[in-house]
């Protein structure tokens, strides 16, 4: 029920879009998210595009484990 | 890059678990409130990576779980009515009641449909337009949204034989009442696609009153042992406090598009938590200016009296005080085709991720 999955979009039409989740392809309601566009990687929870996801966040996140060494040096 | 085969890396998920071993020296106890963190957790063998002095707790947060008896006993009364057709998510059908499931009314001849999406629903009522369609909405932050979606487009497109019937639940109060109730936590692994709709900022007043740490997680090897990780880095400073490890999806505000359309639609109220009983503002009902749509107020049923089933301890595994393998039913009588309680209905139970992945 929590599970909620990355979805490539491949064309908007309108408040719904089509997306590709690894080749199978499903439709997406856009009404909870803006600014969609084709190419966009968003999370699909029961069948509405829950939030856009950000690569750069993404890349942050991983390189973000290769500075773990120091315990006392926390993010602000 | 597509979001999971990177936080599935072999070699960073063995940099972690060394790290952790190397910063953790207090005896801790971490919870995750979220099925979906249930599942990962037992799939991916995630405490054998972690050293013995943290302990890892499933709590309260596989909605199918928490889902109260009375819910069910009301579902079941409403499948029986002529003229109308219930509609849910999976799972839900197979959750016993008190003397029936939704499963076992389909199989008697009731109309009951297995959905998606809401939008779904949307479609079955307006084909359906000389019968009632029921949506049994459940489910978190993450999910609510679907159900506030389904009320307002009914509404615009003046759908009046399309009703929504809300077990619909907020996190926080049930993360406060397991600490209210004694049991020691020291740090919540959040729930990641709850904190995508509400923002981080939904922990606040948690964090504050019971000076707790919580790190919002993804839900791959890597997020969840960057994200223990995190807090275990938090608990050796005494440094508790909110913190994000899913930035990918999560953010301080949340989606308020969808905070919006829940605020539109729901009101707090109390209500009823398998395992915890009532906690005040925990549920949400379906405001008065769309009581038309409100099965509650639309649809009177007689529910019969609730009758938990006997021997089963889902109240006290959602809690965190048990263990599946402390139930004398585990794998005995319930079983993944034959549930007993609730924890073995949904592969997100505690019990189900027991039954598939410890061994």
């Amino acid at each position: 029920m929590c599970l909620s999955i990355p979805a490539k979009i491949i064309s908007v039409e309108g408040e719904t879009a089509t997306a590709s989740v690894g080749g199978a392809i499903i439709n997406v309601g856009l009404h909870m998210v803006d600014d969609i566009k084709p190419g966009d990687y968003v999370l699909v929870h029961t069948g509405f595009a829950l939030q856009k996801i950000s690569d750069e966040e993404a890349k942050e996140t991983l390189k973000l484990i290769k500075e773990l060494d120091d315990i006392n040096k926390e993010p602000d | 890059m597509k979001y999971i085969d990177e936080f599935r890396d072999r070699a960073l998920v063995r940099e972690l678990s060394g790290k952790i071993k190397q910063i953790s020296g207090k005896e801790v106890t971490l919870m995750e409130v979220c099925g979906g963190h249930t599942m990962a957790i037992h799939k991916f063998g995630i405490p054998s990576l972690l050293p013995e002095n943290i302990s890892l707790l499933s709590g309260p947060g596989c909605p199918v779980c928490v889902t109260d008896i009375r819910f069910i006993d009301r579902a079941v009364a409403l499948s029986r009515l002529d003229n109308t057709i219930i509609t849910t998510y999976g799972d839900l059908l197979r959750v016993p009641g008190s003397s029936s499931s939704l499963d076992k009314e389909k199989a008697g001849g009731a109309d009951i449909r297995v959905v998606y999406s809401t939008l779904d629903v949307l479609d079955i009522a307006m084909n359906n337009s000389n019968m009632k369609v029921v949506f049994l909405g459940i489910g978190f932050e993450t999910t609510t949204p679907s159900s506030a979606i389904a009320i307002l487009e009914a509404s615009k497109r003046k759908i009046n034989n399309f009703f929504l019937c809300s077990a619909h639940k907020v996190m926080p109060p049930a993360m406060g009442a397991l600490i209210d109730e004694g049991i020691k936590i020291d740090g919540y692994i959040g729930p990641g696609h709850v904190s995508t709709v509400a923002g981080a900022k939904m922990y606040d007043t948690l964090t504050k009153k019971y000076k707790l740490s919580v790190v919002i997680s993804g839900f791959e090897p890597v997020d969840i042992l960057q994200s223990i990780y995190m807090l275990v880095r938090q608990l050796e400073n005494n440094n508790p406090r909110v913190e994000i490890q899913y930035k990918r999806a999560v953010t301080y505000e949340g989606n308020i598009k969808a905070q919006q359309m829940i605020n539109e639609v729901f009101e707090p109220r109390d209500d009823w938590w398998r395992g915890l009983g009532v906690l005040p503002g925990s549920g949400l009902g379906i405001k008065k200016k769309y009581e038309s749509l409100d099965a509650e107020k639309q649809i009177n049923v007689h529910v019969e009296p609730p009758a938990e089933p006997k021997g089963c301890i889902c109240g006290e595994i959602l809690k965190g005080l048990k263990k599946p393998t402390d139930c004398k039913l585990f794998k005995k009588t319930c079983t993944p085709a034959y549930p007993v309680g609730t924890c073995m209905v949904s592969n997100e139970g505690t019990c189900h991720a027991y039954f598939n992945f410890e061994n």
